[in-house]
C-alpha cells in the first residue's frame, strides 16, 4: 500500500473570528485524488487556504501532516516548497508583477528549467499573457489558464484546484480538463501515480475529463459524506446537498454525532 | 587625450554615480558639472549640442537673454526673486535638426555645508531636434545643511522632442526648491521623469508644461520616496493651450515615515485637448502620510480630463498569494514594491531607461 502523503487531524479553523471548519479529518494517499463538493459557503475554500497556510485563515483546533510533517504552523512558501500547490479560485491581480516573473520564480524554487515555462504556456495559449501583470484585466478563463500554468510549471506532490472548471467555456474545458489530467498523472495506470490532488467542482463539469478515487461532501463546516465522486454527484444532482447529506448520515450512522 | 573628464578634486564619485552620473564621455554626449556656485566643467562631444554656464550663454549669445524668466515667474515666490540676482547654471541647447540620443549630462553638487546653491538653467530643444537630459542633484556626503534652488526654463519647438530626467538624492538636512517651466510648440514632445531618494529634509515644487502648440504633448513621471523625517511637496502641471494637446502625469509615491502631498494639475484651454493624471501611493510606515490632491480644470467645453487616485498599504492578499508560488514573505514584498514602481515610460532611449532602473533599485534597497 502506498504512504499518505496529506493526513488532517480535527481541524478547525476560523475566519475573521468565526468558526468555519470543525473537526474535519482527512487522508489522502499517494497517488490519489478527491473530489470536493459542497454548497456555497459549506468551507471548501477554507480547507484549502488552510492546509496552504492561508493567515487569514486560523487554525484553531487540530492538526495537518504533509509528507509526515506537521505543518501546522509553517509558512506557506514552506509548504510550496515541500511540494504543495493551489490554483486559486479569484487571485488578486498585482500591478508591474509579470505572469513570467512568478512562473521564473516558481521554476526556480522547484529545480524546474525555464524551457517549460514557454512550453505550457504555449499548451494553455498563454504566451501572450506571459508578459502582462498578473491577473490584470484576465478574463474568468484566462485566471483558470494562468492558475493552471503555474501549478504545471510548479509539477506539485499536492496539487489543490478550487473551481477550475467555473466560468470556463465549451472550449476551453477539455484543454483544462486535460492539463489536469496530466498534473495530477490521471492519465497513467494507478500503480504508477506519483502526484495527488483535492478538486473542488460545483458542476461536477471537470470530473468528465479527470476522474476521481472518492468524493467528498463538506457540508456545514465538517465532512458530512464519502463516496464514490460520480455517485455523489448524482444524488446531488437529484436530491439536492440536503437530501445527499441526510441519505449519508443514515447509512454511515458513526458520522451521526 | 584622456577619455575621462576632469574631476573635480572635491566631487565624491560614489555620491556622483548614486544619481546616475557618469563620467565617462564615451556614454553622454555632453557634460556639465557645477559644484557649488563654480562651473567645473562643460564640454560638449557632440556637433550639435551646445553645452556651457548659463555666465558663458548669456556673454556669447545676446538672444539667451530673451528666454529669461518666460516660463518662470520671476516675482512667483521668495526663492524666484532670491535666484534672480546670484546665479550660475547651465545653458544645453540642440541644434535645429539635431537628433542626439546619447544623453547630455548635467550635475549640480552642493560641498559648502550650509550654503545656498542657486542655479537658472535654460534647456533648448530647437526646431525638429531631439535631446535627452538626465541631470543628477547630490550633496556631498557629511554636508547635512544647505539649500539648493534651481530655476529651469525649458523650450521645447516646433517638431522637437526633449526628455528630461532628473534624479534627487540629498543628505538628511538639505532644503530643495526647483521652479520649473517648460514651454512646447506645435507637436513638440516633452517628457520628465523625477526621481528622488534619500532623506531629503524638504523638497517643494510644482513644474508647468504650457502646451501652447497644436498638438503638444507632456508626460511627466515621478517616483518619489518619503524616509522619515522628510517633507515632500511635489506635483506636475499642464496647461493644455493648444488645440488638440495632450498631457499624461503619472506619479507614485511611497512614504516610509515621510509626508509627502503629490499633486497633479490639468487646465484645458483649447479644443481637443486630453489629459490624464494618476496618482498612486503605498504606506509602507505607521508614521509619515500621503496626501494625493489632483485637479482637473476646464476652461473649454470640448475636453476630455480624467484621473484616478489612490493610496494603500501593500495587500496581504497580494503577499500571500506570491508566498502560495514559492516566494518568501520578503521577496513577496520587493516584488510587489518593484511592481508599484515599475512606470513603463514610453518614447525614451533604453540608455535612459536603464538609468531610471538602476535608480529605482537603489530606492527598493533603501525601503526594503
Amino acid at each position: 500500500m502506498k504512504d499518505g502523503i496529506l493526513r488532517v487531524v480535527n481541524l478547525g479553523v476560523k475566519v475573521g473570528g468565526k468558526k468555519v471548519l470543525e473537526n474535519v479529518n482527512l487522508y489522502i494517499k499517494k497517488g490519489d485524488t478527491i473530489a470536493l463538493f459542497g454548497p456555497n459557503g459549506s468551507g471548501k475554500s477554507t480547507l484549502m487556504n488552510a492546509l496552504i497556510g492561508d493567515p487569514r485563515y486560523e487554525v484553531s483546533d487540530g492538526r495537518i501532516f504533509f509528507k509526515g510533517e506537521d505543518i501546522t504552523n509553517k509558512e506557506t512558501d514552506y509548504r510550496v516548497r515541500m511540494g504543495m500547490g493551489i490554483a486559486f479560485q479569484t487571485p488578486p491581480a498585482i500591478n508591474g508583477v509579470k505572469l513570467i516573473d512568478v512562473l521564473k520564480k516558481i521554476a526556480e524554487i522547484r529545480g524546474i528549467s525555464e524551457d517549460k515555462i514557454y512550453e505550457y504556456a504555449e499548451y494553455l495559449n498563454m504566451t501572450d499573457f506571459l508578459n502582462r501583470d498578473i491577473n490584470k484585466g484576465f478574463s474568468g478563463g484566462e485566471v483558470k489558464r494562468s492558475e493552471l500554468l503555474q501549478l504545471l510549471v510548479m509539477n506539485p506532490d499536492f496539487a489543490m484546484l478550487d473551481e477550475p472548471d467555473s466560468g470556463v467555456d465549451l472550449e476551453n474545458i477539455a484543454l483544462i480538463g486535460e492539463a489536469i489530467k496530466k498534473l495530477l498523472q490521471r492519465d497513467l495506470p494507478k500503480k504508477e501515480r506519483e502526484k495527488s490532488g483535492i478538486i473542488i467542482t460545483h458542476t461536477g463539469n471537470i470530473l468528465d475529463y479527470v476522474d476521481a478515487d472518492y468524493g467528498l461532501i463538506l457540508y456545514k463546516g465538517r465532512i458530512a459524506c464519502i463516496g464514490n465522486p460520480y455517485d455523489i454527484l448524482e444524488e446531488v444532482r437529484k436530491n439536492g446537498y440536503e437530501g445527499c447529506v441526510k441519505k449519508c448520515l443514515r447509512e454511515f450512522k458513526n458520522l451521526n454525532q | 587625450m584622456s577619455e575621462r573628464i576632469q574631476e573635480p578634486e572635491s566631487i565624491d564619485r560614489k555620491k556622483l554615480e548614486s544619481v546616475g552620473i557618469e563620467l565617462d564621455r564615451r556614454r553622454r554626449s555632453a557634460t556639465f558639472v557645477q559644484v557649488d556656485q563654480d562651473v567645473k566643467a562643460a564640454s560638449s562631444f557632440f556637433e550639435g549640442v551646445e553645452i556651457m554656464s548659463v555666465r558663458d550663454a548669456l556673454e556669447k549669445y545676446d538672444w539667451v537673454e530673451d528666454y529669461f524668466w518666460k516660463a518662470v515667474d520671476r516675482e512667483k515666490d521668495d526663492y524666484t526673486r532670491e535666484a534672480a540676482t546670484d546665479f550660475n547654471g547651465y545653458f544645453i541647447r540642440a541644434k535645429e535638426g539635431a537628433k542626439i540620443q546619447i544623453p547630455v549630462e548635467a550635475c549640480l553638487y552642493l560641498r559648502t555645508k550650509g550654503l545656498k546653491q542657486k542655479v537658472h538653467n535654460i534647456i533648448i530643444a530647437e526646431e525638429g531636434s531631439e535631446l535627452n537630459v538626465i541631470t543628477g542633484c547630490t550633496s556631498h556626503p557629511g554636508v547635512i545643511s544647505g539649500m539648493h534652488i534651481g530655476i529651469s526654463e525649458f523650450f521645447v519647438k516646433k517638431d522637437a522632442k526633449l526628455t528630461f530626467t532628473m534624479i534627487h538624492s540629498w543628505e538628511s538636512d538639505i532644503e530643495v526648491r526647483p521652479r520649473s517651466g517648460i514651454i512646447v510648440e506645435d507637436n513638440g514632445i516633452f517628457i520628465s521623469n523625477y526621481v528622488l531618494m534619500s532623506p531629503v529634509k524638504t523638497v517643494q515644487m510644482y513644474p508647468v508644461a504650457y502646451l501652447n502648440g497644436e498638438n503638444s504633448r507632456a508626460i511627466f513621471s515621478s517616483i518619489i520616496v518619503g524616509l522619515e523625517n522628510s517633507y515632500i511637496d511635489v506635483g506636475s502641471r499642464a496647461v493644455l493651450n493648444g488645440e488638440k494637446s495632450s498631457a499624461e502625469i503619472v506619479s507614485r509615491t511611497i512614504s516610509k515615515g515621510g509626508r509627502i502631498i503629490a499633486r497633479g494639475n490639468l487646465t484645458g484651454n483649447a479644443p481637443d485637448v486630453k489629459g490624464h493624471l494618476e496618482c498612486r501611493g503605498l504606506m509602507l510606515s505607521e508614521n509619515g502620510s500621503i496626501v494625493a490632491i489632483p485637479e482637473l480644470e476646464a476652461r473649454y467645453p470640448n475636453i476630455e480630463l480624467s484621473h484616478e487616485a489612490a493610496i494603500g498599504k501593500i495587500a496581504e492578499e497580494e503577499i500571500f498569494y506570491l508566498m502560495a508560488r514559492g516566494f518568501s514573505r520578503d521577496e513577496a514584498t520587493a516584488a510587489i514594491i518593484r511592481g508599484f514602481l515599475d512606470l513603463e515610460v514610453k518614447g525614451i532611449p533604453p540608455v535612459l531607461k536603464a538609468e531610471i532602473d538602476k535608480a529605482i533599485r537603489r530606492v527598493e534597497k533603501e525601503i526594503l
